[in-house]
């Protein structure tokens, strides 16, 4: 159980800075989550908590100790990594007993026997224990991994990826899976991905990296209600945030596709300026006295709802509207926004000017 | 059948435009290499394998007379080629252990980076290069009791390597770890790196001590390909003639190769060193095949 701190960590691989000046807390028990792209420096940020990497510039503070030139054994944390890693060779019940057996640990073999069962039947993999890893599916390599991790009750879980490699439904049910064990066992969780359905569903706190800064962190919700910038905007939900160039006059947005005006509940930005309005799909409402209108271009009926793509000379926009809704390809609709839900953001910067 | 197999000849090409058909230059690739085996491999072992039943000598022109098991009888009875045999045994035992010990530790060394790899790699793989009757005589040289540079660097003064027959054994076995040894780092090299870092990585999380990642992570995995470097050369290592007929003539350094030869062209018993090698023959196989046995047991663990 503990702490996590990042203070002014930057870390480059050779003339190539993966990460820059980055701050970070992730408080005790928190299920943090990293969200960013490929490249964005998640993983060496979960790898130098993990003191695989030595940061450098920078403190990583554990518990309050600064543990920036401890090795990993000293740090006490787990790691559970897309690729599984687990050790060839073995069985599974050799591949969960492995942590307990090395000589920082003084495990009676009751000890280690009785914790590796207890954790094979959290992870429902008791019928599996006496199995060599080779012969497992992805999904129960992936279920080892993650019992190696726990058997030893580190302080800290890193999780980098362990879901990409999985298929949808697996992906799905370890997903909850996970989730319960973190509400079980109660420790700090850190977990890196680049899928932002993963990163709203599970975190407690999600983190967005981009390009080796830490843009926002905050709830899931704060992340997606109040984005601090068109990065994060368009970094979460699907389909992402409409961003609409315009001119913030009064009360009213004045689009430049179609030069609609449209009303903005909380106008920021100062009247008469260039403004990049951002609206989720969900907030742009089909009504047949809507001010705008645009043209059909694409249906995708996903069951519950349909997401519609709408061309307005060319500027694409989603919107998401009930499955009952009945348009057609190429059909004109008219449509409006909910005033409340308008985002403005600075069409230079990107950054949100409603938050100050 | 087998037609079906084989790919059919592109009507357009050359060779379909001079008649050839498909067999045609299957046989002309593989008539060759067959007729080349019968002749220098399959013939003299068939040929030997009758000689081995005759008290024939290629010296004289005395028929061959059939004797039947006898030269193998007198053989294995013979408590000089025992004697032959066990010194063999003891030089395979102390070269090949060397070899593997030196190698491999050459090998965790190399697998990491360190400046000018490359060029290290290749200076230490040079040895192996060599002629093996080169070697016999330039270590002759550096064993040398007079001017010997070993001798002049350990301070061993006049100390009798090859001369001495306790331990010429020894003075030949260090010329072949000297020499083979980089052919052990290298397929050592190929498995260490062939482990992934991300099990190092995962072993280090999981607080593991260096000696238990080495013998759980590490050794396992090369394994395999540490054992197909042992049974190269050990089945070498049994056969040596040349550096050790080079480095010593002691009759404890009398090798099975050596006083196989000195059977066969010195003395001219041809019946008697054809029954010799055929024995030579089965034993390499057998201890072969033990290995091998023993390779796939540690690859299906």
């Amino acid at each position: 159980m503990a702490d996590i701190a990042l203070q002014g960590i930057t870390k480059k691989f050779g003339s190539n800075t993966a990460l820059r000046d980055l701050d970070l807390e992730i408080k005790d028990g928190e299920f943090f989550v990293l969200l960013g792209q490929t490249g964005a420096g998640k993983t060496t940020t979960l790898r130098l908590i993990a003191g695989l990497e030595v940061p450098n510039s920078g403190k990583v503070i554990l518990d309050g100790h600064d543990a920036t030139n401890w090795n990993a054994a000293e740090r006490d944390v787990a790691l559970v990594l897309q690729q599984y890693s687990l050790y060839p060779r073995m069985t599974v019940r050799g591949n969960l007993e492995f942590p307990l057996k090395s000589r920082t640990q003084n495990f009676t073999a009751a000890e280690i026997k009785e914790r590796v069962d207890r954790v094979a039947e959290t992870l429902q993999i008791t019928r599996l224990l006496d199995r060599k890893v080779e012969r497992l599916s992805g999904g129960e390599m992936q279920r080892v991994s993650i019992g190696r991790a726990i058997v030893r009750q580190p302080r800290v879980f890193l999780m980098d990826e362990p879901l990409s490699a999985l298929d949808a439904n697996l992906r799905d049910v370890l997903r909850v899976e996970l989730k319960k064990l973190h509400s079980e066992l109660g420790a700090t969780f850190v977990f890196v991905t680049h899928d932002q359905v993963e990163a709203m569903s599970m975190g407690d706190k999600i983190g967005v990296l981009n390009r080796g800064r830490l843009v926002q962190v905050g709830t899931p919700s704060e992340i997606y209600a109040r984005p601090l910038n068109t990065f994060v905007a368009r970094s979460v939900g699907t389909p992402p945030m409409n961003l609409l160039d315009g001119v913030l006059k009064g009360n009213m947005a004045v689009l430049d596709a179609g030069k609609f005006s449209l009303p903005v509940a909380s106008p920021h930005g100062g009247d008469g300026n260039r403004i990049r309005f951002g609206i989720r799909p969900e907030d742009v409402v089909l009504d047949d006295n809507g001010p705008a209108s645009a043209r059909v271009f694409d249906i995708e009926n996903h069951g519950v709802i349909k997401i519609l793509t709408l061309d307005i000379d060319g500027t694409h926009l989603h919107a998401t509207v009930s499955a009952q809704t009945q348009v057609h390809i190429d059909d004109t609709v008219r449509f409006s926004w909910k005033p409340e839900k308008v985002l403005c953001f600075d069409p230079s910067s990107g950054r949100n000017l409603g938050l100050g | 059948m087998a037609s079906q197999v084989m790919t059919n000849l592109d009507p357009k090409s050359r060779a379909a435009a001079k008649g050839l058909s498909d067999l045609t230059i299957r046989n002309l690739f593989i008539i060759p290499t067959i007729a080349f085996l019968i002749i220098f491999n399959i013939f003299p072992l068939l040929y030997s394998l009758a000689y081995s039943f005759t008290d024939f000598r290629a010296s004289t022109n005395a028929p061959a007379n059939f004797v039947g098991l006898q030269n193998y009888r007198d053989l294995l009875s013979d408590p000089f080629i025992w004697k032959n045999f066990s010194i063999t045994a003891k030089y395979v035992l102390i070269s090949v252990t060397g070899q593997v010990l030196v190698g491999f530790g050459l090998a965790m060394l190399l697998n990491r980076s360190i400046p000018a790899k490359g060029l290290i790699t290749t200076l230490l793989l040079l040895p192996m290069m060599l002629s093996m009757a080169v070697v016999g005589l330039f270590w002759k040289l550096l064993y040398d009791p007079n001017f010997g540079i070993i001798n002049y660097f350990l301070g061993l003064d006049k100390f009798e390597w090859l001369a001495d027959p306790d331990v010429a054994l020894y003075a030949i076995a260090i010329v072949d770890i000297w020499m083979w040894a980089p052919f052990v780092m290298l397929l050592s090299l190929a498995g260490l790196s062939a482990v992934p870092k991300h099990l190092y990585e995962a072993a280090e999380i999981d607080r593991a001590s260096g000696i238990y990642t080495f013998f759980r992570i590490t050794l396992p995995l090369v394994a395999p390909i540490l054992m197909i470097a042992i049974i190269f050369r050990t089945m070498e290592a049994f056969k040596t003639f040349d550096l050790a007929y080079v480095l010593s003539s002691q009759p404890t350094t009398e090798l099975i190769a050596i006083r196989l030869y000195k059977m066969a062209f010195q003395e001219w018993q041809t019946g008697m060193s054809s029954a010799f090698a055929y024995i030579v023959l089965i034993m390499v196989v057998a201890i072969t095949n033990i290995y091998v046995k023993y390779l796939n047991k540690v690859k299906a663990r």
